[in-house]
C-alpha cells in the first residue's frame, strides 16, 4: 500500500508542452507511472512524450478516465488550472508551480474543499501544494519533479515542507536501507491543499507505513499542530526535523511561507513542540536514518511483546474524525469545529465516512 | 514586500480610508515645505521598516515650519535599529482622544483572512496578545465576504458610541477592499484613532504585500525602495535567486529553499556561522551560478564558500560548468568547496577535475571541510 498514488494512478499533466511539463513528464512516463494525457489549451491533437494532448481536462478525463493531475502552468494561470480540474471530476490534483498568489490559492482550496465536503479528510478531490515537488510511491508511481532514482520501496512515510531537502533526506533513508511507503511533498507556501495533519492521517491509516519522518522549517504553526495531533492521534512512530534554526526573524528564506514574523514561527520554538510531545527531533539532516530505524525497531520489539502501543491505541480510529473537525467550517461560526470534535467515540465511529482509496 | 508607512497610506488614500494629509520628504527643506501648506501642528515620521520608531525618538510633533525642518533634520540623522532613516513623513498631527488596533491577515491554518480588533490600540498588538489575549477580538472573513452589519456588530462590541461604530465598520469594509484588491498578507491600521471631536482616522499605516500577486500590479514595482536594497540584493532579485545576507563568514550557494536553510543550520552545527541565505532555485542556468557567487563575494565577508547542490531538476553538470565559467573571469580569493550529488553528477565531476576543483558527495563532510577552511583563514 501506499498513500495517494500507487500503479493505479492514471495521470494528466496539466501545462504539458511547456519547458517542465514536457520535460517532467519524460521523467514520469520513464519511471513507470501511467501518464495518459496532457491538457494545453489550443494543442490539442499533439502528442508530447507519446502522451495525446487535449485542449480541457474536462476532454481528457472522458477520453482517458484519469484519476490525478499534476499542474506545471504558469503561476498566473495555476489557480484556474486546479478549478479546472477539480470541476472536471479529478480526485487528487497536484500543484507544482511556484509563486500562485495567496488568494489564488485560497479560492481553489475552498473550491476543493466544497466539493469534498467537510466529512471527508481522506476522501477526493484533495489538492496537494501548491509550489511543492510533488510525491512519489517508490516503485508504483512519481506525480511531480522528485528525482526516482533515490527511492526504493520501503516502511517510512515522509512528509516535507521543502524539495531538495526531501531528496536529500530521503536518499540518506535509501542507502541506509530505509524504504519508503510514500514521500510526499506538500509546499512551503503559506496557505497549501494538504498539511502535515492531513499527511499524517494518511500515514496513519495506511497498512505498510510503519513509520513516519517529517520535515518543517519556519514560518507559520503548521509544526506545532502537528505535534498536537501526533501525541493525540498517531500510534506510529514519527521523527522530526525543523529547518531554519539560524534563519533572521522578518526575513522570508526562499519559500513564501517561511519566514519568522511577530517572534513567532521560530524553529527552536517548533522543535520544542515537537520534544514535548514525546517526538524525536533530529539536529541535523543525517541524524534522521539511525532515529527513525531505532524507532521502529522499537515499535517491532513491543509487537512482538504484545505491549501496547506508546501513544493512545484507539487513535487511529477517530484520527481521521479529528482531522474533519479541525477544518474550519465555511459558514458555520468557527465554535462548530469545537463541538465536532469533543463528540464521544462511539459517535464518531459511527459517523465515520468510508474511506477511498 | 512590507510597504513603508507613506506607501501604506497611499494605497490607504486610494480606497477611501479616512488618512490626515501629509506627504514624504528626503530633506529637512522639503519637510519645512510640506509643514508650511499643511499649516498647522504637523508630526514628523521616520520611515523605516521597524517597530518602536517612536521609542528611538524618530517620531515628533513640530509646531511651526521651522521647527519641521529641525525635527526632520534630528530624525534624518538617526539609524533606528540598524536601519539609516532616509525619508520622514510630514503629516498633519490630530488630537488623540483613544486609540484602538484593527487589521486583517491570512490567517493560514483556517485558510481564511482573520480581522483582530481591539480596544488597546497604539501599543505593540504582540505585546498584547502575548500579556492579554482576551483584549483581542478575531473574526474569520467567510469566503461569501464580509457583509456591512457583521463590520457593525463587531466595531458596536469595542466601540462605546453608534456613531463611532459606524465610521469604524466603514473603515473595516474598506480595509477589507484593500486587503483583498490589493493582494496584501496583513493590512494593519494602529492606531485607528477617535478625535476629541469623534472623528475615526487611520494614523498609521502597516501594509504587507503578496510578493506572488506582482504581476498584476504594475504599480508596485514604483514602491521598491532602492535606498533599502543592497547591490547583492538588485542583483539576486534581477536573477531571481532567493538571497539573504547574514552576518557570518561562510558563503553558501544551494539549490532548494529548505536545503539552503538545513545548509546554514548545519554550518552553525559544526562551528561556522553563515554569511547569507541564497537558493539558486530549480533552473541550473550556469549564469545564476556565476551571479551568486558575484553576490557572495561582493556583498558579505565570506571567509570561505560553499557549494551545496543536491541534483534533480538542476543539473549538477550545468552548476559545475557555471563555476567554471564564473571563477575564469573572476577567480574566488578564498577557498571553495563543492557538494554535488543527483542529475549528472559524474559530468559535473569530470568538468571540475579538468579545472582542477574536487567535489565531494556528503552534505556533512562538505560543511565540515568548508567550516575548517574558513578557520584557516581567520588562524
Amino acid at each position: 500500500m501506499s498513500v495517494l498514488i500507487d500503479k493505479n494512478t492514471r495521470l494528466i499533466v496539466q501545462g504539458i508542452t511547456g519547458r517542465d511539463g514536457a520535460f517532467h513528464t519524460q521523467q514520469m512516463v520513464a519511471y513507470g507511472t501511467r501518464v495518459v494525457a496532457g491538457v494545453t489549451p489550443g494543442k490539442g491533437g499533439e502528442r508530447v512524450h507519446g502522451v495525446p494532448v487535449f485542449d480541457s481536462v474536462a476532454e481528457a478525463m472522458e477520453k482517458t478516465r484519469a484519476n490525478t493531475s499534476v499542474i506545471y502552468v504558469p503561476a498566473p494561470f495555476a489557480a484556474d488550472a486546479i478549478h479546472e480540474a477539480a470541476d472536471a471530476g479529478v480526485g487528487l490534483i497536484v500543484c507544482i508551480t511556484e509563486g500562485v498568489p495567496v488568494r489564488d490559492t485560497l479560492g481553489a482550496f475552498h473550491k476543493v474543499l466544497a466539493l469534498r465536503g467537510e466529512d471527508h479528510p481522506l476522501g477526493r478531490p484533495r489538492l496537494v501544494g501548491p509550489n511543492c515537488p510533488g510525491l512519489i510511491t517508490p516503485g508504483q508511481a512519481k506525480v511531480g519533479i522528485l528525482p526516482g532514482h533515490i527511492v526504493t520501496p520501503g516502511p517510512i512515510g515522509v512528509v516535507s515542507k521543502s524539495g531538495t531537502l526531501t531528496y536529500e533526506v530521503v536518499k540518506q533513508l535509501t542507502d541506509a536501507g530505509l524504504g519508503q511507503t510514500t514521500c510526499l511533498g506538500i509546499g512551503g507556501d503559506p496557505v497549501i491543499g494538504t498539511d502535515f495533519i492531513d499527511a499524517l492521517t494518511l500515514f496513519e491509516a495506511d497498512g505498510k507505513t510503519e513509520g513516519i519522518v517529517l520535515m518543517g522549517e519556519i514560518g507559520g504553526n503548521a509544526e506545532e499542530q502537528a505535534a498536537q495531533f501526533i501525541r493525540r492521534h498517531v500510534t506510529k512512530p514519527v521523527v522530526a526535523f525543523v529547518a531554519g534554526q539560524t534563519a533572521p526573524p522578518g526575513k522570508r528564506m526562499g519559500h513564501a511561507g517561511a519566514i519568522i514574523s511577530g517572534g513567532t514561527g521560530t524553529a527552536a520554538d517548533k522543535m520544542a513542540a515537537f520534544e514535548a510531545a514525546g517526538i524525536p527531533v533530529a539536529r541535523i539532516p543525517s541524524e534522521i536514518p539511525a532515529l527513525i530505524a531505532d524507532a521502529l525497531a522499537r515499535r517491532r520489539s513491543r509487537r512482538r511483546n504484545g505491549a501496547p502501543a506508546a501513544r493512545k491505541p484507539a487513535a487511529r480510529k477517530s484520527a481521521a474524525r479529528k482531522a474533519a473537525a479541525r477544518r474550519p467550517p465555511a459558514r458555520k461560526p468557527a465554535g462548530g469545529a469545537k463541538r465536532a470534535a469533543t463528540r464521544p467515540a462511539a459517535k464518531q465511529k459511527a459517523a465515520r465516512p468510508a474511506r477511498k482509496k | 514586500m512590507n510597504l513603508h508607512e507613506y506607501q501604506g497610506r497611499e494605497l490607504f488614500a486610494r480606497y477611501g480610508l479616512p488618512v490626515l494629509p501629509g506627504q514624504v520628504a528626503g530633506s529637512p527643506e522639503e519637510a519645512r515645505d510640506i509643514a508650511e501648506q499643511i499649516g498647522s501642528t504637523v508630526v514628523i515620521k521616520a520611515q523605516v521598516q521597524a517597530g518602536g520608531r517612536g521609542k528611538a525618538g524618530g517620531v515628533k510633533l513640530a509646531h511651526t515650519p521651522e521647527e519641521a525642518f529641525e525635527r526632520a533634520r534630528d530624525i534624518l540623522a538617526l539609524t533606528i535599529k540598524g536601519l539609516p532613516v532616509h525619508r520622514v513623513l510630514v503629516a498633519q498631527a490630530a488630537d488623540i482622544a483613544r486609540e484602538y488596533y484593527l487589521s486583517i491577515v491570512t490567517d493560514r491554518e483556517a485558510h481564511l483572512p482573520l480581522i483582530m480588533l481591539s480596544a488597546e490600540g497604539g501599543v505593540d498588538i504582540e505585546e498584547v496578545a502575548r500579556t492579554a489575549p482576551g483584549k483581542i477580538l478575531r473574526h474569520h472573513i467567510p469566503r461569501e465576504g464580509l457583509r456591512p452589519y457583521v463590520a457593525r456588530d463587531l466595531m458596536m462590541k469595542v466601540f462605546p458610541d453608534f456613531a463611532q461604530a459606524q465610521q469604524a465598520a466603514a473603515i473595516l469594509l474598506k480595509l477589507n477592499e484593500v486587503y483583498t484588491d490589493g493582494d496584501c498578507s496583513l493590512a494593519e491600521i494602529n492606531p485607528l484613532a477617535v478625535t476629541p471631536a469623534g472623528k475615526v482616522l487611520a494614523l498609521d499605516a502597516k501594509v504587507i504585500l503578496d510578493d506572488n500577486a506582482e504581476f498584476r500590479h504594475p504599480d508596485w514595482a514604483h514602491w521598491r525602495d532602492p535606498a533599502e536594497e543592497t547591490a547583492g540584493a538588485r542583483l539576486a532579485r534581477e536573477k531571481g535567486l532567493s538571497y539573504v545576507k547574514l552576518d557570518g563568514d561562510i558563503g553558501c550557494v544551494v539549490n532548494g529553499a529548505g536545503l539552503a536553510m538545513a545548509t546554514m543550520d548545519l554550518i552553525k552545527h559544526y562551528g561556522g556561522e553563515p554569511a547569507n541565505f541564497l537558493d539558486i532555485g530549480g533552473s541550473s542556468n550556469p549564469e545564476k551560478v556565476t551571479a551568486a557567487l558575484k553576490i557572495i563575494t561582493g556583498d558579505s565577508h565570506a571567509r570561505a564558500v560553499l557549494f551545496n547542490i543536491f541534483g534533480g531538476i538542476t543539473r549538477c553538470d550545468d552548476v559545475a560548468n557555471g563555476i567554471v565559467t564564473s571563477l575564469k573571469s573572476s577567480p574566488l580569493t578564498v577557498p571553495l568547496v563543492i557538494r554535488l550529488t543527483g542529475t549528472n553528477e559524474e559530468k559535473a565531476r569530470q568538468i571540475l577535475s579538468d579545472f582542477g576543483l574536487g567535489a565531494t558527495t556528503s552534505m556533512d563532510e562538505a560543511v565540515r571541510m568548508v567550516v575548517a577552511r574558513a578557520q584557516e583563514v581567520t588562524a
